[in-house]
């Protein structure tokens, strides 16, 4: 018993150093929770078609991600950041401080997010500016702010039905709807003079823009997305707010509503004219490339025409793929990455 | 003064006369007897309705709880596989291009499928991973190559959600599927070539983002990994704190701070430790990020104040007549504890090492800090590799968007929930087995 101990010690003894901090490194993903389901599906096909192990994929949310990944040039640290916004001048700032001087941005694709309602109902047209006045917590009447009144749509605008105003989407702790909240209610927001007298801090003032009412009127319905395609398909009258790949997938039972007059379409969304769509992006810190196995291998599977291209597999997850020519400078940055 | 103990005396005397009871209780009182005796029964009935209401509450709630785990989850021990006729063209797995192979036996099953379209949602009834078995079965025999067999293939999560429901109507479907594919699914169904098996994959698998091919080994592996970690450090170390706190220390005022200290940290938000464990074991020591190794010593400080306290417990709860008896033979205060007071303390010490480890296995919020909480695929072949553990698996599948993982869920709780309970029982068992009473 005392031998089979010692034995055990002397080999955790061995093992540890030689495993802990020799190990030849696996790519180590962290980021955005937008980003996560699509770059887990190319890691999981990764590891499955190459001899490299599968990515891990940490879900932190993309400011999160950059602070692990700005931490440092050394080989435990993240190489890949997942964002669903672009790099902050503040970020990059951090990075540069930390020796992480080099970065190469992979934009993967588009993520829409659409207003939809069950087929068959009215279909809509609406302004951003009437879904803030639909949607806000406050809103200016008679240059006050106020708590939202309005119970029906035609209270907003009388050219639309008289029906009561019903949407269902995600909960504060989702992306889509930070998304929606940026996209949406902030451009017709914040530069109110009303929402610029009573907030005279930015940041308060965007907050405040960000607020979406709770008398029940938008009703949190869970992260789960079918959930609210389910709500929609029983209830006609109602809206449901979920991103793009739900519309496409569920197509013959909810519809999408225009916004300012542009349907939400793979190419409307594609080509940027539908107003509520946002990048996603991969960044890489280069200083790893060749230093952790399968990097490289991975950023080109991760761009490559059969994930990222237009009938992709990631188009199957719900991403809307980068136009030709945009995924062709990406598939060259990802080989120049090799060069270096 | 007297007066009243004469007059008790007399009704003392009284009372014997008549062949009752001598004492009186409240014989002043100006109530009748049986009103007050009525009340104080009242009052006990109630004490005791309301113990009895509350446990069944609690009871009720354990019920639904379970019910609803096991009516979401038990579909999940089953799969739906589909029968295709594969073709291994040579050319095509000489190019290693099984998903065309599988592309082609669908085409095959449903000539009429032309546009683009149509032809994505037929190849979306089969199971994304399907084409890594075709490749591991030529790996085993190539002799199939050029051949054309039919094959049971794992159809993709959302189709075997639509078939196991059994009611293979076109208004009944569910999730993503659209007409077409409910179509496509009552044909196959119709001419035999669907099952349902018992589903493998979930126990021989890691995460995965195809619900039908996600499964719990790696999270299980992890798990056991943590576990293995955190006793060797937590059991070793709390003992021997319990044992020199309880037997050796002096009585004095470091060790009643020591003492406050060990009380107030078993009431410490357990994601305390986790920063903790970033801020000291990964960025002070560097240890690997997201491994079991981190984890488990982060688990340890975490339940080490329970096993301190336990064994204590233990420890103080043998007479001293043994310490005594031991000592005045001969042996040495450390021969005394070790071969008599821990001996006999033993049960209780184990009980709180196993009671422990139930609340390290169930732990996640402190491995989110040191990133656990991460798409791990691989299962983890050392204790320095990274890992998830089976809460965190569950935690992370009720985040995926796809129905698919909402039974998966569901069964994996149960498997976490069967864990538990096993722990448990082992504590109950040590218990009764070895407890020893004074």
């Amino acid at each position: 018993m005392k031998k089979a101990l010692s034995l055990f010690v002397a080999c955790a003894a061995f093992t540890l150093p030689t495993q802990a901090f020799a190990a030849g490194k696996q790519i180590q993903i962290v980021g955005s929770s937008t980003v996560y389901p699509f770059v887990t599906v190319v890691a999981e096909a990764f590891g499955n078609n190459t001899d490299f192990k599968t990515p891990i994929v940490e879900s932190t949310g993309t400011g999160g991600g950059f602070k692990l990944f700005c931490a440092g040039l050394e080989d435990a640290s993240p190489d890949l950041a997942n964002a669903s916004r672009a790099i902050k001048a503040s970020e990059k700032k951090l990075c540069a401080k930390n020796g992480v001087t080099d970065i190469t941005e992979i934009k993967i694709g588009f993520d829409g997010i659409v207003l939809a309602n069950a087929k068959g109902a009215t279909r809509y047209d609406f302004s951003k500016k009437v879904l803030f006045l639909a949607l806000a917590k406050q809103i200016p009447v008679n240059g006050k702010l106020v708590n939202n009144p309005h119970q029906k749509w035609s209270d907003i605008d009388s050219s639309l039905p008289d029906v009561k105003i019903e949407v269902y989407g995600p909960p504060t702790t989702s992306g889509t709807r930070d998304a929606f909240v940026e996209l949406v209610m902030e451009p017709s927001c914040k530069n109110l003079p009303e929402f610029k007298a009573a907030y005279t801090d930015k940041k308060a003032r965007k907050q405040a823009c960000h607020l979406l009412r709770e008398d029940g009127r938008y009703i949190e319905a869970g992260e789960n997305d079918n959930l609210i395609v389910q709500k929609l398909q029983s209830n006609s009258k109602a809206l449901g707010i979920f991103g793009f790949s739900f519309l496409d997938q569920n197509g013959d039972i909810v519809q999408g509503s225009h916004i300012a007059g542009i349907e939400p379409t793979f190419e409307n969304i594609s080509d940027g004219s539908y107003g509520v769509s946002r990048s996603l992006y991969v960044y890489v810190k280069d200083g790893h490339v060749g230093k952790t196995s399968g990097l490289q291998e991975f950023i080109t599977e991760l761009v490559s025409d059969e994930a990222a291209g237009e009938f992709g597999y990631l188009t199957e997850k719900g991403l809307i793929p980068l136009p030709s020519d945009e995924l062709i400078t990406m598939q060259n940055r990802s080989s120049a990455l090799a060069v270096k | 003064m007297i007066k009243l103990f004469e007059r008790r005396t007399r009704i003392t005397v009284q009372r014997i006369k008549k062949k009752k009871s001598p004492f009186i209780y409240k014989s002043y009182s100006k109530k009748p007897k049986h009103t007050w005796l009525k009340k104080r029964k009242a009052a006990e009935r109630r004490f005791r309705n309301a113990g009895l209401i509350s446990i069944l509450i609690a009871f009720l709630f354990l019920v639904s709880l379970v019910c609803n785990i096991v009516s979401s989850g038990y579909s999940a021990f089953t799969g739906t596989q589909i029968k295709l006729p594969i073709t291994f063209q040579t050319e095509l797995v000489e190019k290693g291009a099984y998903r065309k192979i599988v592309q082609n036996a669908l085409l095959d099953l449903f000539q009429d499928v032309e546009t683009r379209k149509e032809k994505r949602s037929l190849f979306m009834l089969i199971s994304r991973n399907a084409p890594y078995e075709l490749k591991s079965l030529i790996k085993q025999k190539p002799d199939l190559i050029g051949t054309k067999i039919d094959l049971w293939l794992p159809a993709a999560s959302a189709t075997s959600i639509f078939y196991k429901q059994r009611l293979l109507e076109e208004s009944k479907r569910i999730g993503k599927i659209n007409g077409d594919q409910a179509k496509w699914v009552t044909t196959l169904a119709q001419s035999q070539r669907t099952r349902l098996k018992f589903n493998m994959p979930f126990f021989k698998n890691g995460d995965s983002r195809e619900a039908e091919q996600a499964g719990i080994l790696a999270s299980t592996i992890g798990s056991f990994f943590t576990i293995l970690v955190c006793v060797l450090l937590a059991f070793p170390l709390g003992v021997a704190t319990a044992i020199y706190l309880e037997e050796f220390a002096p009585r004095n005022w470091v060790t009643s701070i020591i003492e406050i200290n060990i009380n107030n940290l078993a009431a410490v938000p357990s994601i305390i430790f986790g920063l903790l464990g970033l801020s000291i074991y990964l960025n002070f020591f560097g240890m690997p990020r997201s491994s079991s190794l981190v984890g488990g010593l982060v688990l340890a400080l975490l339940i080490l104040p329970v096993i301190v306290i336990s064994t204590r417990n233990a420890l103080h709860s043998v007479p001293q007549s043994i310490r005594d008896a031991a000592a005045a033979l001969g042996a040495t205060p450390t021969q005394v504890v070790f071969h008599h007071t821990l001996i006999y303390a033993l049960p209780g010490v184990m009980t709180g090492v196993i009671l422990g480890i139930a609340r390290a296995f169930g732990e996640t919020a402190p491995l989110l800090m040191i990133g656990m909480v991460a798409f791990i695929a691989d299962a983890p072949q050392t204790i320095t590799d990274p890992a998830t553990t089976l809460p965190i698996q569950v935690f992370l599948w009720t985040n995926n968007p796809e129905l698919g993982f909402v039974e998966k869920t569901a069964a994996a709780i149960m498997v976490l929930l069967g864990f538990m309970i096993l722990i448990n029982l082992c504590a109950v068992y040590v218990r009764k087995r070895f407890e020893i009473k004074w």
